[in-house]
């Protein structure tokens, strides 16, 4: 016998009543709040808040050798660090599965929809690029946090401005800024969660411990699928999945307007 | 995007793929079920070249004890590429793509399994890529779901998988070889059996909604095959033929 948590098979039996635990519509985001530029240091920043789920990114840019398969062009790296104060569930450590995957599902968001221009990031072809490390700090875990952290990810982008770089010396010089980054498109990532026979957008912690299944869907600018992962012990049908993507669509055109330009 | 180092000219020249096949056709499959003593339940899968083995460990104590689940066996997922699986040797060990699938795996996989028959047990299952030519996470699925029917492990149905994807702008079943590194999207899809039930489904690249239904609808078949071909090894293997039933 499986059994559930209180607050789980109480948040599944209002869903049946078609009642959501805080009161909000099944396509309802809670509060946005994207604030850019929050850590002078880093190249880019944003610090997200969707209701009590905070997420801050942070874009660090450094000379490399480019990889083999892409000697002209720059590269992005995702890493996600859920820092142990921001969940009860959450322990120091090597990176758990959520957290690479989140890192993952951020970075292809960003990396299938070409929003980077990675041949303008070559310094000297077939030897030096520019490396674009995109670090995700989970801060306060209350759900959703692919969704918070490819908008914190690609706001930071948006924002950001490479450092100057040295010919003399081949590096980086820091503190002074040079170019903001070659943006082409803005993806963004909506999380549409199942419990029962119900979709959702945006859950919450307690949402999410009663959840079926989940499926992100990333799309750019012309409202196309960019990428998509599946996610939780449950299964789609073709229906919902179908309704899924024109929630992702929908849902995910209101979060770009709430972007910076490019 | 540009065209990355290494890139054929076109993958579909006069509606054929690089290796002859058409855009709706799996290369050849190949199932084998059991082919390891002491895994409690074994399988290989092939598509092609890509070739996974899985092998069941369990259900058994689950150690450390303190960590037991009193209500359910805990499955654990591990797959790994074998370093000689690549072209260029793949370094052993964890890294985050192995992770991520082995997580995404174990979830369609949860679907199925009767963990809460055996308490205070684990399952583990390890999938190793023997060799790499796209498709691994489907391949490696299949076989741990021929491996788990083989250990006996209790399931309601066989999850089943194939990928999907978009070449020079024609949709096709079963991506391999360049198709995956020079191909537009690369979209995995697991089902249960021949149901409505999609468990697993990744997917990379840019793709109109309208595409996208029809990749379901293509994956979808697809793993029908599959069910089909896996449902026949395993009636060869465990269930007299229909004419030795005298049925």
């Amino acid at each position: 016998m499986v059994t559930l948590k209180p607050s789980e098979s109480y948040v599944r039996k209002l869903v049946e009543e078609k009642v959501r635990i805080d009161g909000r519509n099944f396509d309802q985001f809670r509060e946005i709040k994207i604030e850019t530029g929050v850590i002078e240091n880093a190249e880019g920043s944003a610090r997200v808040r969707i209701g009590n789920t905070m997420v801050i990114a942070g874009i660090k840019a450094d000379v490399h050798e480019p990889y083999p398969d892409t000697p002209n062009e720059g590269f992005i790296v995702v890493d996600c660090e859920m820092v142990p104060f921001a969940s009860p569930e959450y322990e120091p450590g090597p990176p758990s599965p959520e957290s690479v995957e989140l890192a993952r599902v951020v970075d292809r968001g960003i990396r299938e929809s070409g929003s980077i221009n990675t041949e303008k990031l070559c310094l000297i072809p077939g030897e030096l690029v520019w490396g674009i490390h995109i670090d995700l700090h989970v801060l306060d875990n209350d759900g959703n946090l692919i969704d918070a952290a490819a908008l914190a990810a690609i706001a930071a982008l948006l924002t950001a401005k490479l450092p100057l770089y040295d010919p003399d010396t081949k590096k980086a010089v820091y503190g002074k800024h040079g170019e903001k980054l070659p943006m082409k498109d803005r993806p963004v990532e909506v999380t549409i969660g199942k419990i029962g026979t119900t979709l959702m957008i945006d859950t919450n912690a307690e949402e999410e411990a009663a959840l079926d299944a989940r499926i992100t869907i990333a799309t750019n600018e012309d409202g196309n699928i960019c990428a998509i992962q599946k996610g939780g012990n449950g299964y789609f049908t073709t229906n919902e999945l179908e309704a899924a993507v024109d929630l992702a669509i929908a849902k995910g055109a209101e979060l770009r307007a709430m972007l910076p330009s490019l | 995007m540009s065209k990355k180092v290494g890139a054929p000219e076109a993958l579909i020249v006069d509606g054929k793929r690089l290796d002859g096949r058409s855009p709706n056709e799996f290369r050849p499959i190949n199932i084998e079920i059991g082919t390891l003593k002491r895994a409690n339940g074994s399988a290989e899968f092939r598509f092609g070249n890509t070739y996974a083995l899985a092998g069941v460990m369990g259900p058994r104590p689950f150690h450390p004890k303190a960590l037991q689940d009193p209500q359910r066996s805990i499955v654990r997922v591990n797959y790994a590429m074998a370093p000689f699986s690549t072209k260029e040797r793949s370094k052993p060990g964890k890294s985050r793509r192995s992770t991520e699938i082995s997580k995404v795996i174990n979830e369609a996989l949860a679907n199925v399994i009767f963990a809460e028959d055996y308490p205070r047990t684990g399952i583990d299952l390890f999938l190793v890529i023997l060799q790499a030519d796209a498709s691994t996470r489907c391949a490696a699925l299949n076989a741990a779901s021929l491996a788990l029917a083989d250990a006996g492990v209790p399931i309601r149905d066989l999850v089943v998988s194939c990928s999907v994807g978009k070449v020079d702008g024609t949709l096709i079943l079963d991506v391999a070889g360049l198709e995956d590194n020079f191909g537009d999207v690369d979209m995995a899809v697991a089902t249960i059996a021949n149901q409505d039930k999609i468990v697993l489904l990744q997917m990379d690249g840019i793709i109109t909604k309208e595409e996208f239904m029809t990749l379901i609808d293509m994956a979808k078949k697809g793993c029908g095959q599959i069910y089909d071909m896996m449902k026949a090894k395993l009636y060869e293997k465990y269930v007299a033929t229909p004419a030795e039933e005298g049925a």
